[in-house]
């Protein structure tokens, strides 16, 4: 680098630029959880929802499946298993109440999570929650 | 040669359990390959998502062991001191071992949710995210030891010499502390809490972990190359400079498709497309240093991971991080195996290979000597080759399998289900497979390196 270009300028385009973007980052962190209420479908997180939520996570769902995309890419998307399942919480808790303990010879299989009929019905709830988030039309096509 | 600070000496504990860790993780890392093609591998006895866990945990946590390491080494010499406090470091360092050791034991013995009842995650619910499995309890764990370990680097450099490389990886890893605190946030807003989970995932990698990549880079190219320590500050400024002002915004990469404001869909796209140009930078910065060097250090493995963490960490950051970063092409490539081969590439480029870059040049040093004799450097550089070649393998496959499966499953007019999708990349894993062996072998040999030694009269001059 040229000498007219010194540490000192570096240096404050370091300090200078990094609190700017930082500070306009949480900005727009505000202005976001002030805009969620109109995409984030926060009005379906009843308690069953919630609860769910809690045996998705305790479950380790996500460690397998894709939601809204993130995940992991070994079984498929679910945020939009819901209509993929034709609207039907039921297909959804039959699919999860149906895995055969030893899985399925030779094909990627899910676990039988024993669940009792309430966290089935919280899981099926918190699907369905998250079919109704308005995420910019994704996924593509009902595939996920 | 001696240490210049006999307090550096600690590190050597923290860069070997960081490369035991790493065996476990590439193990487990060829398992999932497996069970990728082979559906019902081990299943039930490890899941999937198991053994997934183990595989990104035990990254996380030894890339963590590098990076304490790596600090325990530099810091003492660029501050002209003493470390603070090595029994702090020594107790520390066991702590983290045990507790990484028992989580990971935890995930593969008890079923998942009955890990999250013992450990009490209804009273304050923090399982289940990718990355951030560990029970809350682990967590408050690695909170704990991550806090002493800045209290303990910190102290020294406050005390000491403050350079900006010393200032800079700093900054760097107390932004790793601040960021994690975000794990501890799990709304039931699926949205926010996916916008949150963002603050630690993406603002470490693409963001303070950076930081710390650069100043470790910068430290290790100064020991070899002997290149004015002015023209490396400059460089290092000017690019945790534009890997800030690129990467805080990028995180907008991530706000496309969760349900955030479509905005993020501007600001996201041309943010995180500026985020390859500090990795170019750096790239720049490695040979421009390299081609200036004022000594011919013998430790040519070090140099050569060195450029190497350049170029990778620019072709997985920078090149496969760009190819699915504009809103656009993300829409199709969301979630898919575009996702895994960047992830691969980057991680290994960036943050993996610089954490090897300055075990092969401290390691020789702590065992007493300025470099290994040559038949060991040999070894480990073809360890070097083995790895980076099965890694842009594992890359390329990947690449392939998820552009077919975009279009399959996304892009045509008659798109299959994920599941019928995935059976006909069967081949594309299968070769991802292979990539992957071709990988370990390299990591066996890397072991290995350590153990060779020269012949007589071989040894590598003793002056400094
Ligand atoms: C070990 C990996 C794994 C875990 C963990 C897992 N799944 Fe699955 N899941 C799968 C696989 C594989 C399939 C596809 C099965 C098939 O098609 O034969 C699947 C399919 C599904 C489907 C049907 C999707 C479709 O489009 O047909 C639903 C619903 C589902 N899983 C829900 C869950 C829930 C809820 C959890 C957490 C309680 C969970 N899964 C945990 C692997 C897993
Ligand atoms: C140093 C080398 C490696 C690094 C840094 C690494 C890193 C990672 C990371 C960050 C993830 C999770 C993120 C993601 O891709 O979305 C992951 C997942 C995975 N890794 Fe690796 N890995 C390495 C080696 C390997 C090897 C050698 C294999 C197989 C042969 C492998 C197979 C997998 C698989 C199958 C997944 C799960 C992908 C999914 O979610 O479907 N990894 N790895
Ligand atoms: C060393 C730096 C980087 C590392 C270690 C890294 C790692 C990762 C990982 C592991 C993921 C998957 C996260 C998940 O599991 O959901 C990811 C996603 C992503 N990365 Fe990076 N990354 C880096 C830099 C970059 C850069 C510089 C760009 C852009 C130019 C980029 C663009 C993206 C995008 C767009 C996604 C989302 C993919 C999706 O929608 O599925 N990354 N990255
Ligand atoms: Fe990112």
């Amino acid at each position: 680098m040229k000498e007219t270009f010194t540490k000192g300028m570096a240096r404050n385009i370091y300090y200078g630029g990094s609190v700017f973007f930082f500070l306009l980052f949480i900005g727009l962190t505000v202005d976001t959880v002030q805009k969620l209420p109109k995409t984030d479908n926060r009005e379906a997180i009843t308690d069953v929802v919630a609860f769910g939520k809690k045996i998705w996570e305790d479950n380790d769902c996500v460690g397998c499946h894709t939601l809204l995309g993130e995940g992991a890419y070994f079984a498929p998307e679910l945020g939009n298993v819901y209509e993929r399942y034709g609207k039907s919480t039921e297909a959804i808790k039959a699919f999860i109440k149906s895995r055969p303990v030893e899985g399925i010879k030779g094909r990627r299989s899910m676990p039988q999570f024993n669940l009792t009929e309430e966290e089935l019905e919280g899981l099926a709830q918190f699907l369905k929650y998250a079919n109704g988030i308005k995420a910019n039309d994704w996924p593509p096509n009902i595939q996920g | 040669m001696n240490l210049k600070y006999e307090s550096q000496s600690v590190a050597k504990l923290y860069f070997m359990a960081a490369i035991g860790l790493f065996v476990g993780q590439i193990l487990f890392g060829v398992i999932l390959g497996l069970q990728y093609v082979w559906g019902d591998f081990l299943f039930p006895a490890i899941p999937f998502n198991v053994a997934r866990m183990v595989h990104t945990n035990l990254l996380i946590v030894w890339l963590l062991f590098g990076f304490m390491g790596a600090s325990y080494y530099l810091v003492p010499e660029e501050s002209q001191r003493e470390l603070y406090s090595v029994k702090l470091a020594k107790i520390l360092f066991w702590i983290f071992l045990v507790a990484g050791a028992v989580i990971v034991a935890s995930y593969l013995l008890v079923p998942y949710a009955k890990l999250a009842e013992i450990t009490g995650n209804d009273i304050l619910p923090t399982m289940g995210r990718e990355f951030l499995e560990q029970p809350t309890i682990g967590k408050i764990g690695i909170v704990i030891v991550v806090l002493g370990f800045l209290l303990n680097v910190g102290m020294t450099i406050l005390s000491g010499r403050k350079t900006v490389i010393n200032m800079i990886l700093l900054t760097g890893l107390v932004g790793l502390a601040v960021f994690f605190l975000f794990a501890f946030y799990v709304p039931d807003n699926l949205v926010l809490d996916k916008y949150f989970w963002w603050f630690v995932v993406h603002l470490w990698v693409e963001g303070v972990w950076e930081l710390i990549l650069a100043s470790l880079l910068a430290f290790v190219l100064i020991k070899v190359t002997g290149v004015d320590r002015e023209l490396i500050e400059k460089w290092l400024y000017i690019i945790v400079a534009m890997a800030l002002i690129s990467g805080l915004l990028g995180t907008g990469h991530h706000f496309f498709y969760i349900g955030t404001p479509s905005y993020w869909l501007w600001i996201g796209s041309v943010f995180s497309a500026l985020e390859p140009i500090p990795f170019f930078m750096l790239t720049l910065f490695a040979f421009n240093v390299v081609n200036k060097r004022r000594r011919d250090h013998p430790n040519k493995a070090a140099t050569l991971w060195a450029l190497g963490t350049a170029v990778m960490s620019f072709l997985g950051a920078g090149v496969w991080g760009f190819l699915h970063t504009l809103a656009p092409v993300n829409y199709y490539t969301h979630g898919t195996q575009i996702t895994a081969a960047h992830g691969h590439m980057a991680f290994y480029g960036a943050y993996v290979m610089v954490v090897l870059t300055i075990i092969s040049y401290a390691m020789p040093i702590m065992r007493g000597r300025k470099a290994n004799p040559m038949r060991a450097q040999v070894v480990e550089m073809w360890s070097f080759w083995l790895m980076t070649v099965g890694m842009v393998f594992i890359t390329l496959f990947l690449t392939g399998a998820g552009i077919l499966q975009v279009y399959l499953q996304r892009l045509t007019d008659t798109p299959l289900p994920f599941m019928a999708v995935q059976e006909k990349l069967a081949v594309f894993y299968w070769m991802r497979e292979v990539a992957g062996l071709v990988f370990l072998i390299g990591l066996i040999i890397y072991i290995i390196s350590f153990f060779v030694n020269g012949k007589e009269g071989d040894e590598v001059a003793v002056t400094d």
